[in-house]
């Protein structure tokens, strides 16, 4: 049979990093890149007699997700102990949430390429402490503990994606709805955003599930559609060849473009759980879940810039980019809702612009959005021609100097004075008499090279609508 | 004066008739003298405790005390994490390893000046009920060195009870403060559940586990447990609820108060010198005024089945961390999994082996819901008896122990008997309650017997109320073993 | 209830105990036992029963966890994190070769 002919049943299991400075369980600094075990106390080293003690901050981030995601968030939930031996895990344990996690249910939304919105279905989202590392060479492995108890959340997705594309949209919308919320850095590389793959196939049209088998070590986007292929081609050469898949875990390597089996896995595992004696029950009250607010997500952000009038594809441009709609978000704020269309225009524009060239890091801007907004201003009251205003955005967003500054240092001030542009009227009239006669006789296209002339005299910094109509009337018409 | 009992050396400090120096002197001599027939010590601390004893003398000299406690000689149970003092919990796996922090109970006896003399011996992992599965020897039996003194905290006990030294701090998951004491003839307190911290102290069963105070008298417990009690922001299992004054509640009226006797422990396997003294003290309570009333509390009986399943599982996790990667042991061999396998086989003793293996056995696939999910169900019921009998009465009191110490050896070749001598102090853990086991008498043998009382949660000061009243009436706990 | 030297093999595997034979025996005999008595809860009707792993009074029902602020406070130097470790380099801890 074809590989066609199977359907493919996937789920996916997210690790994500929450943003907290400190561990779930102890005080130790969550920061990535640390020199090895410099990180570390006698809680996340496991050393007799230490104890953990839950971090409120990765709590609040958890209820945030789970609200955000639709969950049910649970205001009693209970600590469970995942027991397994392996060098990086310091306990012989890992704290995890097992019968009674923080948040059941919910779902991803996934903003399709036509603007609607698919609900991906969850399972749960629990909290759980990180192992540490394990570097391995011939002659032995360095541990390294810097990692061990970083907070995570375990976002289960119920196995609804039929394909390497749906799941590859999943993730990418997962990973951004955590960006929204502040609580993840949806860095796939430097391992705090991680997939694992539940992934079988059945005969199209068929009832019963596959064996699955679980797919680890995805660390990127194209990897996760490359993985998931390569499965569903090997499972599908196995059952065509009549022998039966296997349930194990198999690591993807991308080098060898191959999935294999985990040795270490071969045994199967037995992880008795059990309630964290260490841990009360994890019990919050209504008031704490309802405190943890949840900002706009990137399908709500898509609509309101569509409702602005914003085209769908600058809209798709600045939702996918955290900080494209952070900012969008921030200006409107302060230059009110009807400017939408306006900032999405400059944000895809000219910020996209300077991004690309390297001179804006929205990471750490210069500028202020009430630079942005004072820009607007000097353009709306005529002081800077719309030419000008994009060159002095330039110049404020890279260099975050006072836009007025600006306007002068390049000599874009616009004369909007009447009387100014008056007299160089009155000039270039006196100096054309016979032009004068031929238009007022009719020939009323001369009314460019008045306006010419005048701006030339201007050197260009004339209102151009203001210079029009004050020839006009001069001219008599 | 090595021989006053805590509360009593704490009033001569106060009085400036004794000076911590001495006291401290006095008692390291006496170690000198006896440990070596008891084995109650693992290694004294004799520098740095001579560094505390003269700054608490100079403490006092200024008037600035630090508590009841500054410069009271204390000796911990080696279960406890001290900074800079090796620890091993009494099992060869943790030989040499020296904890890099303080246990909180540590820190706060430092803080109100008790002088830290060293760490007492104790079953491995405080896993028994002898002290003879120390992995350095057993401890004997102060009254008879071919007993044991109990356990676990049976150096504790002993050292005590031979005025080693006024006070010490043991643990007690299922009987191992209450059960050595009434062995030895101390007082010892086990109190509620998250009362006193338990960040830093060697984890058995983290659900069962309990610091409490053993000393000679009632008030020297009393002054203990206000130094070690209170929430921890490193337990987050301790809890928030107020300290009472243990102080002042020795000196409370206990007449009104109702005591119950529950039929389940008075029964088949108790030994009758020992009802007779129990019973005996509970005549001197009923002359204070206390009102008795026969209680029952009737899953009692299935307390000991149900905390081995519990007890079990949790260590079988809690001891996972000895892996010989971090600290401790490590067997020489090949390839990580021999490593492992072979590091606690050589670092753990039989006992906890078994435990650990019972452990794992009750929380596998298939087993769970049959023995772990079971046994947490009666524990519920366990402590729902309580709950209803304490609607009724203001403590419960029993004997603490069935019999009198036993001989050694005696029980270690069957693991369940020894298990079957914790059956009375057992249902406190399993429900969280504070216990105390006071001295009530002797045998005619000589060997102490201890009367137990069991409170309401947090009803610690109603417990040393009681046992104050108790031993105003006796002099049990002033009379001293004869040590060669 | 009794068990065998293979399922104490099993269980010793688990919790990564190395046995000889003749303990694998001597336990399965002491397990047994153990087990015996612990059929007694078989006897005790718990079919209405929550079960209770938390005797505490901490995170009593309707009140709030008592929880940890997120700050970053200064853990062991590495030199004093790593001296009790049986093999480290001075960077990291040291462990016989794991194979993924
Ligand atoms: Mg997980
Ligand atoms: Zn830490």
């Amino acid at each position: 049979m074809a590989v066609s002919d199977y359907e493919p049943v996937i789920g996916l299991e997210v690790h994500a990093q929450l943003l907290t400075k400190s561990k779930l369980f102890c005080p130790c600094a969550t920061s990535f890149g640390g020199e090895p075990n410099t990180q570390v106390c006698p809680t996340c080293l496991g050393l007799p007699g230490a104890l953990p003690a839950l971090n409120r901050a990765a709590v609040e981030m958890a209820v945030k997700a789970g609200k955000a995601l639709g969950c049910e968030v649970q205001e009693r939930s209970v600590w469970s102990r995942k027991n397994y031996f392996y060098p990086d895990s310091p306990k012989g344990y890992q704290i995890s949430q097992y019968e009674l996690p923080i948040c059941k249910g919910g779902f991803v939304p996934v903003l399709e390429h036509d603007g609607s919105v698919r609900e991906v279905a969850l399972e749960r989202i629990h909290l759980e402490e990180d192992a540490g590392k394990s570097v391995h060479a011939d002659d032995g492995s360095e541990v390294d503990l810097n990692r061990s108890s970083v907070p995570l959340i375990e976002i289960v997705g119920k196995p609804d994606l039929r394909s390497a594309d749906e799941a590859s949209e999943y993730l990418k919308s997962l990973r951004l709805v955590l960006l929204y919320l502040g609580i993840n850095d949806g860095n796939l590389e430097e391992g705090s955003f991680r997939c694992d793959a539940n992934v079988s196939i059945r005969k199209r049209g068929a009832e019963k599930l596959g064996t699955r088998v679980e797919l680890k070590n995805i660390n990127s986007f194209r990897f996760i559609r490359q993985a998931i292929d390569l499965e569903i081609a090997r499972q599908a050469q196995l059952l065509d060849a009549g022998s039966p898949v296997r349930m194990e875990t198999r690591l993807f390597d991308h080098e060898k473009n191959e999935t294999r089996a985990m040795r270490s896995k071969e045994e199967a595992n037995d992880y008795r759980y059990f309630p964290e004696p260490d841990l009360p029950p994890l019990q919050l009250t209504a008031a704490f879940v309802q405190g943890v607010r949840v900002p706009p997500l990137p399908h709500e952000r898509y609509a309101a810039l569509l409702a602005a009038g914003v085209s769908q594809a600058d809209a798709r441009t600045i939702v996918n980019d955290v900080r494209l709609v952070a900012l969008h978000a921030k200006v409107t704020a302060i230059a009110g809702a009807e400017s939408g269309k306006r900032v999405a225009h400059l944000i895809v524009g000219d910020v996209l612009r300077l991004i690309n060239d390297g001179r804006l890091d929205l990471e750490s801007p210069k500028f202020t959005p009430d630079q942005i907004i004072e820009v607007f201003k000097l353009q709306d009251a005529g002081a800077i021609s719309s030419t000008a205003a994009r060159e002095v955005l330039a110049e404020v967003l890279a260099s975050g100097a006072p836009p007025a500054q600006v306007v002068q240092d390049k000599g874009l001030a616009q004369v909007s004075d009447t009387s100014a542009l008056e007299a160089v009227v009155d000039a270039i009239l006196a100096r054309s008499p016979g032009e004068v006669d031929k238009y007022r006789a009719g020939k009323k296209s001369l009314l460019g090279f008045f306006v010419g002339a005048a701006m030339k005299e201007l050197k260009g910094k004339g209102n151009p609508g203001l210079l029009n109509a004050l020839m006009r009337k001069r001219l008599g018409d | 004066m090595a021989l006053l009992p805590l509360g009593a050396l704490a009033e001569a400090l106060e009085g400036r008739s004794v000076s911590a120096q001495e006291a401290l002197a006095a008692c390291l001599a006496r170690i000198g003298e006896l440990d070596g027939k008891l084995h109650a010590f693992l290694r004294l601390t004799g520098d740095s405790a001579r560094a505390a004893a003269a700054a608490s003398d100079e403490r006092r000299a200024q008037g600035r005390p630090l508590s009841p406690l500054d410069g009271v000689p204390v000796a911990l149970k080696d279960i406890f994490c001290q900074e800079g003092v090796e620890t091993t919990a009494g099992s060869r796996i943790l030989q040499g390893y020296v904890p890099p922090y303080d246990a909180t109970v540590v820190a706060r006896l430092k803080s109100a000046g008790a002088v830290l003399i060293g760490k007492l011996n104790m079953d491995e992992f405080a896993m028994g009920s002898s002290t003879e599965n120390s992995a350095f020897g057993p401890t004997k039996n102060p009254w008879d060195p071919t007993r044991t003194p109990g356990g676990s905290s049976g150096g504790s006990a002993a050292a005590v009870a031979a005025r080693l030294v006024p006070g010490a701090l043991g643990t007690d998951t299922g009987g191992s403060i209450r059960q050595p004491a009434a062995l030895c003839g101390c007082v010892g307190l086990k109190p509620t559940y998250g009362r006193v911290s338990r960040y830093g102290v060697i984890a058995f069963a983290s659900s069962l586990d309990q610091v409490g105070p053993m000393a000679q008298d009632v008030k020297g417990v009393a002054h203990l447990l206000s130094a070690i009690a209170g929430q921890d922001a490193r337990d987050q299992t301790s809890s928030a609820r107020p300290l009472d004054d243990y102080a002042s509640a020795l000196e409370a009226k206990v007449s009104g108060l109702t005591l119950g006797v529950p039929k389940e422990f008075f029964g088949a396997g108790l030994d009758p010198e020992v009802e007779a003294a129990v019973r005996a003290g509970i005549a001197l309570l009923e002359k204070q005024g206390v009102k008795l009333r026969e209680i029952s509390l009737p899953h009692a009986p299935y307390a000991i089945a149900a905390y081995y399943v519990v007890a079990t599982a949790e260590a079988s996790s809690n001891l996972a961390r000895f892996d010989g990667v971090r600290f401790g042991h490590r067997a020489k061999t090949g390839t990580l999994l021999q490593m492992y396998e072979q590091t606690r086989a050589e670092g753990f003793g039989d006992e906890v082996k078994r435990r650990i293996m019972l452990g794992t056995y009750v929380l596998s696939a298939g087993y769970y819901d049959a023995y772990y999910l079971r046994a947490q169900k009666v524990r519920a019921l366990i402590k729902d008896d309580f709950a209803r009998a304490f609607e009724e009465v203001d403590a419960i009191v029993s004997p603490t122990t069935p019999t009198a110490a036993f001989p050694l050896g005696e029980k270690s070749a069957d693991p369940l008997a020894m298990y079957l001598d914790d059956v009375y102090t057992v249902p406190a853990n399993l429900a969280g309650l504070p216990g105390i086991s006071v001295p009530c008498g002797f045998t005619k043998g000589g060997l102490p017997a201890g009367l137990q009382l069991v409170g309401r949660p947090f009803g610690e000061a109603t417990l040393l109320s009681l046992a104050r009243a108790h031993e105003r009436q006796t002099d049990w706990h002033a009379r001293l073993p004869a040590l060669g | 209830m009794a068990i065998d030297a293979k399922v104490v093999r099993h269980v010793a595997r688990l919790a990564r105990l190395a046995l000889t034979a003749a303990e694998e025996e001597r336990f399965a005999a002491q397990l047994s036992s153990v087990l015996g008595y612990i059929a007694q809860l078989e006897q005790v009707d718990v079919s209405r029963v929550s079960p209770l792993s938390f005797a505490g009074d901490a995170a009593a029902a309707g009140a709030e966890s008592t929880l940890r602020a997120d700050e970053v406070l200064p853990g062991l130097p590495r030199e004093e994190a790593l001296r009790a470790a049986p093999a480290h380099d001075a960077r990291a801890f040291l462990v016989p070769r794991i194979i993924e």
